[in-house]
């Protein structure tokens, strides 16, 4: 025999919460999410004659092509040329390729004693299990430094694209950070709280394994910077500055790459006098080993992570 | 364990490594840090790039330098020789001038806050020239190449205009288009040759091209020329594909027009030298017809980018215009495809370098003078008003033109006796060089003339070398620079002739 519910203690219950859902008398995100309304976009008068008036300019001056019959003709002939000139561009690339050696043949030209000592040494050499790392990080150092400098200063770049510098101008991106968003987004906290420090424990872990599996710093240091962006994205720049500042990401960035640096030179300069290099390679396989792969593996994923964090934060509200 | 080295030898390393970490310090400093921490790298680079030059011609043959334990081909290596040496002094003494000189133009142009990573920029792109001229490896420069394109688009869109900000982007897209040409060219390469070291990759040329005529590699090794010939000619703006130049030369903040005219785009071209010597072979090169095509888009060049100059009415751009011609000239000295072609070359380099930094220096001086504004009409008289400046600006424009006792008459001379060695291509050659100067002084000519046209009561100030001291010994420096190359051009053309020699 089935004992009924009182009204009271079925509005307890997840079957009541559950159906009232379905039937859609209650929105369960009413008032927990904010959501405002997008303002109506009003032109002025002045404006809209402006814009008119400008429209007319151009075309009447500029792109009139019913009285100017030669724009119209180099306008088709620019873009038929085009066409034609990116069709025989990609014949000759393909036309030559052609006559390039096979794929996987073992007699072909690149097939010689520079990939068979990065295979056969590589390991003995380097210390590094992964032979890609030992490759990149200890026999072509030089231009995996170029690399990372690379990555420093394509910063540089957007940051004198998006930078706002003027402090007023930055209480006002503050302010209008969040407009088109929702506020303190229920979903996606709940997700970034599960997931950002799985993401930093596994982009840590691809770091300091770049030596011993596949990775390395540029993949672990994204993986790193994908956490702070989701990070970001859903506790807002607010609680982000207190672990992650301006401050924080110069320190960051110039003191990895000045690490990176200090490395590289002191191993380039012994290496080319023949002198002793004193970084130990260690046992190949353990943590701790393959001399300066190591070290630099983790400056590139601090300064990959800080490149990837930048970007975003600089596209977003043109400052950190 | 290879012989002992001389510390000397080090110094190419060092200073590539000196500009990169000045760069990188440089982003945590302030402005005023950052420029002095610029203005001393730049300082010790001259010292060391001397001692380097110094020690190459001392013991007459180059030395290769690796870059860590290994050798080359497991890992990096520079190679220094005569001609690496004296360039990359060159380069910096070129630089320094050309940041001081635009010093007081930058405190104006470019908002407070962004100096630092100005500093920051040019200490790079030091670096990557650097590296462009030393390195052993394509694969090293091709990654130095991406910081130098990168920088440059910084160096160009810091004065931020609206002008700016499209040749900025236009730069960039003509730029990386380039820099694609060239990586599918090195791919192309490797695939054939098995080897991104350039000596190595010489010596497998050398032998597939004696198969060639019979063998499979003709078209690849036809088509690998060609890209990477056009791709670092779209870099260096040889003539049908300059549209990205007068604007990125005519607006931009001034030091950076004088370093994108007078390095970034010599620095490619010298990449280009390198190439044509170090991997591909000056013999293979020469019998490929792409050397011919070269040799035509130059004298087209030399006389349509004379032509447009003559057309604009901005003085900025006008002298942005006058770099094409003088880079159909270079490109015409590489087409000629003789070993005094080539020297006449190296040496227009030299020489246009110094001469267009001068211009650009000198001609913002002009304008300051005239209200900011860059129209001839209003430049009337400039000379007068800013006496240094003026009598700079005749200097540049009579190097340009070929007077004696300037760069440009050298680098001419040198041309035409280039071309009277090549019994094809003289003809064509020297008319187009002796049309090619009278456009020059025509446009020139026509500037100098106009700044020295009095004028009555003008409306804008004058001013003596007093109220910018640091920028008249700049604009000195200048013109001692110039009048040494061509006053005692015999034994930089002798230095340059012994660099190439190395160089194969």
């Amino acid at each position: 025999m089935s004992k009924l519910k009182s009204e009271e203690e079925y509005q307890k219950t997840k079957a009541f919460h559950f159906f009232r859902w379905l039937s859609g008398s209650k929105d369960p995100y009413l008032g927990r999410v904010e959501m405002k309304p997008q303002k109506e976009y009003v032109e002025e008068e002045t404006t809209i004659q402006e814009r008119m008036w400008e429209k007319e300019m151009i075309r009447d001056k500029v792109y009139d092509t019913e009285h100017n019959k030669w724009l119209l003709f180099f306008r088709r002939f620019y873009r038929i040329m085009a066409v034609v000139f990116c069709i025989i561009l990609a014949g000759v690339l393909l036309f030559t390729v052609s006559y390039l050696p096979p794929t996987g043949n073992a007699r072909n030209p690149d097939n010689n004693e520079v990939a068979a000592r990065y295979i056969e040494n590589g390991m003995q050499e380097t210390g590094a299990v992964n032979v890609v790392t030992g490759m990149i990080l200890t026999y072509r150092a030089f231009d995996t430094f170029g690399e990372t400098n690379v990555l420093f200063i394509a910063t540089c770049c957007v940051m004198i694209m998006l930078m706002v510098e003027d402090a007023e101008l930055k209480k006002q991106e503050v302010k209008n950070d969040r407009r088109y968003e929702p506020k303190n987004d229920a979903i996606l906290q709940g997700v970034a709280t599960v997931l950002v420090p799985i993401i930093f424990i596994f982009g840590i872990y691809i770091v300091l394994n770049g030596h011993l599996s596949p990775g390395g710093g540029f993949s672990g240091g994204a993986t790193m910077g994908a956490g702070l962006i989701l990070y970001v994205s859903a506790f807002g720049f607010k609680k982000t500055q207190r672990f992650f500042n301006e401050e924080v990401y110069k320190v960051a960035k110039v003191s990895a790459l000045c690490m990176y640096g200090l490395i590289g030179i002191y191993y380039y300069v012994m290496g080319a006098n023949g002198l002793d290099n004193h970084i130990p390679l260690g046992t190949a396989g353990d943590i701790i080993s393959a001399g300066i792969i190591f070290p630099i593996n983790i400056c590139v994923g601090i300064e990959v992570a800080c490149t990837m964090y930048a970007f975003y934060a600089l596209f977003r509200r043109g400052g950190l | 364990m290879r012989e002992q080295m001389e510390f000397v030898q080090n110094f190419p390393c060092f200073s590539i490594m000196l500009c990169m970490f000045a760069g990188i310090i440089s982003s945590a400093l302030k402005g005023k840090a950052a420029k002095t921490v610029n203005r001393a790298v730049l300082c010790i680079n001259i010292v060391m790039s001397a001692a380097v030059l110094l020690f190459t011609v001392e013991t007459g043959e180059f030395y290769v330098y690796v870059m860590g334990r290994f050798p080359a081909p497991w890992g990096n290596e520079l190679r220094v020789g005569v001609l690496e040496a004296g360039m990359a002094l060159f380069f910096c003494i070129i630089m320094l001038l050309s940041l001081t000189g635009g010093r007081h133009k930058l405190a104006q142009e470019v908002e407070e806050g962004k100096h630092g990573l100005y500093y920051i920029l040019t200490d790079l792109m030091l670096s990557s020239l650097l590296a462009l001229i030393y390195t052993n490896d394509l694969f090293t420069a091709y990654v130095f190449v991406e910081i130098n394109t990168i920088s440059a688009c910084g160096l160009i869109m810091i004065r931020q205009n609206g002008r700016t900000i499209e040749a900025a982007v236009r730069y960039m897209i003509m730029s990386l288009l380039g820099s694609g040409l060239f990586l599918v060219g090195l791919c192309m390469l490797y695939d054939m040759t098995g080897h991104l070291l350039m000596s190595n990759i010489k010596e497998q040329v050398t032998a597939l091209h004696l198969l060639s005529l019979e063998g499979s590699y003709h078209v690849p090794l036809l088509v690998t020329i060609a890209i990477i010939s056009v791709g670092l000619a779209i870099k260096s703006a040889l003539f049908p594909f300059h549209a990205w130049l007068p604007d990125a030369y005519g607006y931009s903040t001034v030091s950076s027009a004088a370093i994108l005219s007078s390095l970034v785009s010599k620095g490619y071209i010298f990449l280009l030298f390198k190439i044509i010597y170090r991997v591909i072979g000056f013999d293979v090169f020469r019998d490929s017809k792409i050397i011919n095509v070269l040799f035509v888009f130059g004298l087209m060049g030399m006389v349509f980018g004379s032509l447009s100059a003559i057309k604009e009415n901005d003085v900025r751009r006008m002298i942005a215009f006058s770099s094409v011609a003088q880079i159909g000239y270079i490109y015409m000295g590489i087409g000629l495809g003789t070993q005094m072609g080539m020297v006449a070359s190296v040496f227009h380099v030299l020489s246009h370098a110094a001469t267009k930094s001068l211009l650009f220096i000198a001609a913002i001086g002009l304008t300051d003078v005239s209200g900011g504004s860059r129209n001839f009409i209003e430049l009337t008289g400039s000379g007068y008003r800013n006496r240094m400046a003026g009598a700079t600006f005749t200097v540049g424009a009579l190097s340009m033109v070929g007077v004696p006792m300037f760069s440009g008459f050298i680098s001419k001379l040198l041309f035409a006796q280039a071309a009277v060695q090549n019994d094809a291509k003289m003809l064509p050659t020297l008319i187009v060089l002796g049309i090619s100067t009278i456009l020059n002084a025509i446009y020139f000519m026509k500037t100098v003339i106009r700044i020295y046209t009095p004028v009555e009561d003008s409306q804008y100030p004058t001013v003596t070398w007093r109220d910018g001291k640091r920028y008249a010994v700049t604009l000195v420096c200048f013109i001692v620079l110039n009048v040494i190359l061509g006053v005692c051009s015999q034994p930089i053309v002798d230095l340059i002739g012994a660099g190439l020699n190395m160089f194969a």
